[in-house]
């Protein structure tokens, strides 16, 4: 095959290629290549100049001997660890109730009617109120707060009131990106799924929400990232968590290499998700839309 | 024979706008009837009306003699035993179109999971697009997209079928492929209550034609003698309209 122009009605042979195409195929190759090897460059430029900003600073040997010290290092990582442990358990129980709750809460905030209002007016408050007080803040209510009622005789254990505040104030924020998702399901998809006989929750539960979560997931992870480093924040209530665990060897050692420590291992325990979210949205936008060239 | 909807009355009012002022109407088991009108005449509503989605202002409404206008109905129920096709399709985007045909049989009916894959299957061989079943509806032209439509329609089994409009969104080469779906079901033996723009098709399919104007029933018939030798001059002058 050479070129495009046939007799008209002559089948095309689908496995050769014309040169034309063949042409085109080589160039885009060649702008890739070309694209590739600019960003390794100036990625390894930025590295160097970094590199050698950081080692010709007057407080270098300091900042290294204190800061990333491989000894420290090495002596801090088990107690770090088993406090990450502690985060991750945390966390996942947190996660949970944030689910849950903050469905609920978008659910009734999505509810149409006047006869609703007292239950939307309540979770509108719910969510203006967690969304507006600091973690911090709601930490020390409910760490502190909570027993001082004196509910139980036994000690209530600080891990669950951090739960508990974890979930408070996530769920209000999860709450308000999943409103926005559901606002963003065009109502005839609503209208549809009642005309089948899905009854209003079914609908909301099957046809509404998958959509609505698609839409923010982005969102959705971004707030779940947020939350993987705030549950470090326990660490004020006394939990030994990671950032509590580095406290004390850093109280130990008058050396700050376990914070780094702690930090790098929040890192690395977000990471992934951060990957999975981007892979996720690549895959569903591949699935469910002809994406074309734009 | 009881007719599957009796429409009585039916008094439907938006603010000062009074869409429809008194319909009766019944629809016999396997007949097929068509509203056409001007738009704004109250197609939509009626239809909508029907089938719970808009709340009528006086009159009633029996599905297979039974009072579904009464408080006391259930709503979700009602509407499992009504099949309705929109004219934008609504397919959810989420699921495949094997999904969409099966969802109201495995969360309204409750059918096991094999003989609801084996009824949307069979569902989708009959409208041609067994081929397209693990595919997301987005993949689909309008066409196939207002097909698989009816499908998910009429996979429970309506006792009642309502389509407004489905092809006044496609393009003219898709309406064909649609028609000549809505005509076979007519052959299979559904009771229809449809409201169309296409003349020519109420012509084919309808035992029926009922024309609104000003929201009563202005003339109905069968379409030779409705559409041939229309008996009031609103209907004359309608389908002189629409006709050229
Ligand atoms: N939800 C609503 N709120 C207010 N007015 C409405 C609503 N739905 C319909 N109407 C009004 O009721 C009248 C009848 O509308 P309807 O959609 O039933 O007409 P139609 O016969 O289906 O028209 P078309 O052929 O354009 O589809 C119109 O004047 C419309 O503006
Ligand atoms: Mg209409």
């Amino acid at each position: 095959m050479t070129g495009p122009s046939r007799h008209p009605g002559e089948r095309r042979d689908l496995g050769a290629v014309s040169d034309l195409e063949l042409g085109r195929r080589a160039y885009r190759r060649r702008q890739a290549a070309r694209s590739i090897g600019i960003s390794l460059l100036s990625t390894v430029v930025f590295a160097v100049v970094i590199g050698v900003v950081l080692v010709n600073s007057p407080g270098w040997q300091v900042t290294r001997d204190t800061f990333f010290n491989p000894e420290y290092f090495r002596q801090a990582l088990p107690a770090v660890w088993q406090g990450l442990l502690l985060n991750i358990r945390v966390l996942a129980v947190a996660v949970v109730g944030v689910a849950v709750v903050a469905v609920a809460i978008a659910g009734i905030r999505s509810l149409k009617g006047p006869v609703f209002f007292p239950l939307r007016f309540l979770a509108a408050a719910y969510t203006d109120l967690f969304r507006g007080m600091p973690f911090l803040i709601v930490l020390y209510l409910i760490g502190f707060g909570i027993p001082a009622l004196g509910l139980t005789d036994q000690v209530i254990p600080v891990t669950l009131l951090g739960t508990i505040a974890l979930v408070l104030t996530y769920s209000s924020y999860v709450a308000e990106v999943l409103r926005a998702g559901i606002e963003a399901v065009h109502p005839s998809q609503r209208l549809a799924a009642r005309s089948l006989g899905l009854s209003h929750y079914a609908s909301l539960r099957l046809v509404v929400l998958p959509q609505a979560v698609r839409k923010v997931t982005p969102a959705l992870m971004n707030d779940f990232v947020s939350m993987q480093k705030d549950v470090g924040l326990i660490s004020v209530l006394g939990a030994v968590d990671a950032v509590r665990a580095a406290q004390i060897q850093v109280a130990q050692t008058y050396n700050y290499t376990p914070y780094v420590v702690a930090g790098l291992l929040f890192v690395a325990l977000s990471w992934p998700f951060i990957r999975l979210t981007d892979w996720l949205t690549a895959r569903q936008q591949r699935r469910e839309q002809i994406g074309g060239l734009v | 024979m009881t007719p599957v909807l009796q429409l009585r009355g039916i008094v439907k009012s938006f603010g000062s706008n009074h869409v429809l002022r008194g319909i009766d109407l019944d629809v016999s088991p396997h007949e097929v009837v068509v509203l056409i009108g001007a738009s704004g005449s109250g197609k939509s509503t009626l239809l909508k009306t029907t089938n719970l989605l808009e709340r009528i202002d006086d009159g009633q409404i029996l599905l297979a003699g039974d009072d579904i206008s009464d408080p006391r109905a259930d709503v979700d129920a009602v509407r499992a035993r009504i099949g309705v096709v929109f004219q934008h399709y609504n397919l959810f985007p989420h699921l495949t179109v094997l999904d969409n045909v099966t969802l109201a049989l495995r969360r309204v009916h409750k059918l096991a999971r094999q003989e609801c894959q084996e009824r949307g299957l069979a569902l989708l061989g009959r409208i041609g697009l067994a081929g397209q079943a693990r595919d997301y509806p987005d993949r689909l032209s309008g066409g196939q997209q207002q097909r698989v439509a009816i499908a998910r329609a009429i996979a429970p089994d309506p006792e009642l079928l309502l389509l407004d409009e489905i092809t006044s969104a496609l393009d003219p080469q898709l309406v064909g492929e649609v028609l000549d779906l809505v005509a076979e079901l007519k052959q299979s033996g559904s009771t229809i209550l449809m409201a169309t723009h296409e003349i020519g098709f109420a012509r084919r399919v309808a035992d029926r034609i009922v024309f609104l104007k000003d929201g009563t029933i202005c003339e109905q018939g069968p379409p030779s003698q409705l559409l041939d030798s229309p008996g009031r001059a609103e209907t004359a002058e309608f389908l002189s309209r629409v006709l050229h």
